[in-house]
């Protein structure tokens, strides 16, 4: 079973979603939880621990200039404008590729082969002793997170539960932590700006196929448009979380709510038991 | 010698663009005759890696200079290692009006 955690707005409360239902669920059994916000992974900040670290690389196209002609077919194939062949010389500008290969297909001369070039780290911890973390880290002024987000979730493969926090919004980071998940939670909050983040993040989750669910965080109590919208459109809203203080208190130091205040280990619990119910699984 | 305008359309009466990649036309003046041939620019609506491209288009159309409003850092390493210079228009005019500038000497040399 693999569960995603997405919002659509940033700062609804994914990463307290996903950490203190990960944390439910090793109470009980061995689950694993990956952090796919490789921008700002934040995870390891509720899980401390030791963690052992890989490096993610990518290919990206060396060129020999003693073998290259200069004959301009990498440059004109090159949909991303990485390459520009000169007279005298070809400029690689490595973060405007996105490590296609192609240049190295079309060259007539195979004057031009990859090396690996390093774009983020992967880390791995056991921070409890049912819990692994797995965290992706993209390296500060690199564009692409989806080779980050890839390598975390290969690395995962083969667990048989895992909770994959996602990155905030809609674009390529979010579909790839989606990508071959079996329900996603989506957590959103009250305000018009959650509700209309909401409504996007859920055209992804149909379009993927994934079945979702909500959960409502910071509730005030106004939930009213946000309950007609789950109405509408078929989605259960399988959590309430209140707007409260003593919440924000746990959370913002590091803490978890269901190991400060245990009586919501039934209500992650029963969280769990509706995203397998959504799959149509027990 | 053979000159490069961004330009927001076909002819000299139209707007001098000022960005560089993604202008919608590329205006190559021939300065001793004037006459001029109007390149559209097919990368204008990339959705990266415009400028490398842009500056691979008209160095194609072997152009001594540009004039435009600013250029990116990736276009700029490519037009300052083809040996094409640099001059910046940000009066808002035509391109007539950049391409009289130009011939005047009155524009900014840049690199």
């Amino acid at each position: 079973m693999k569960i995603a955690v997405a919002s659509g707005k940033g700062g609804t409360g994914k990463t307290m979603v996903a950490a203190n239902l990960a944390f439910t669920l090793s109470q009980t059994c061995q689950v694993t939880l990956v952090d796919c916000d490789v921008e700002e992974p934040n995870l390891h900040l509720f899980f401390p621990a030791p963690a052992t670290a890989k490096d993610v690389t990518v290919p990206v196209p060396v060129i020999d200039e003693k073998i290259c002609d200069r004959c301009g077919k990498c440059g004109e194939f090159c949909q991303y404008g990485a390459l520009t062949v000169l007279r005298d010389r070809v400029l690689f500008f490595p973060e405007l590729c996105h490590s296609c290969g192609g240049c190295t297909l079309v060259c007539p001369k195979n004057a031009i082969h990859e090396e690996p070039k390093r774009v983020g780290i992967v880390t791995y911890a056991k921070p409890l002793p049912r819990l692994d973390l797995v965290s992706g880290y993209l390296d500060t002024g690199n564009p692409f997170a989806v080779p980050v987000i890839r390598a975390a979730k290969t690395a995962t493969a083969g667990d048989s539960l895992v909770i994959l926090d996602a990155s905030p919004g809609t674009s390529c980071p979010v579909v790839e932590t989606l990508d071959g998940c079996d329900a996603c939670i989506l957590v959103t909050e009250s305000t018009p700006f959650g509700l209309h983040d909401l409504q996007l993040a859920v055209d992804v989750t149909a379009r993927l196929g994934i079945p979702a669910g909500i959960v409502i965080n910071r509730s005030d109590g106004k939930d009213q448009a946000t309950l007609d919208f789950c109405m509408n459109h078929d989605l259960e809203v399988m959590m309430t979380i209140p707007f409260d203080r003593g919440i924000a208190t746990i959370q913002s130091r590091g803490d978890l709510l269901c190991r400060v205040r245990t009586e919501w280990l039934k209500a992650f619990s029963a969280l769990y038991g509706k995203c397998c119910a959504l799959t149509g699984a027990e | 010698m053979k000159i490069c305008i961004t330009s927001q359309g076909a002819t000299l009466d139209a707007l001098a663009e000022e960005r560089f990649g993604r202008a919608p036309f590329f205006i190559i003046v021939e300065t001793d005759t004037g006459s001029f041939d109007a390149i559209e620019n097919q990368f204008a609506g990339g959705s990266g890696g415009v400028g490398p491209k842009a500056a691979q288009l008209i160095m194609a159309h072997k152009v001594t200079a540009l004039v435009s409003g600013m250029v990116g850092g990736n276009a700029r390493e490519v037009l300052l290692a083809a040996g094409i210079q640099l001059y910046t228009y940000r009066a808002g005019g035509t391109v007539r009006d950049a391409l009289d500038q130009f011939n005047k000497k009155t524009l900014e040399h840049v690199a």
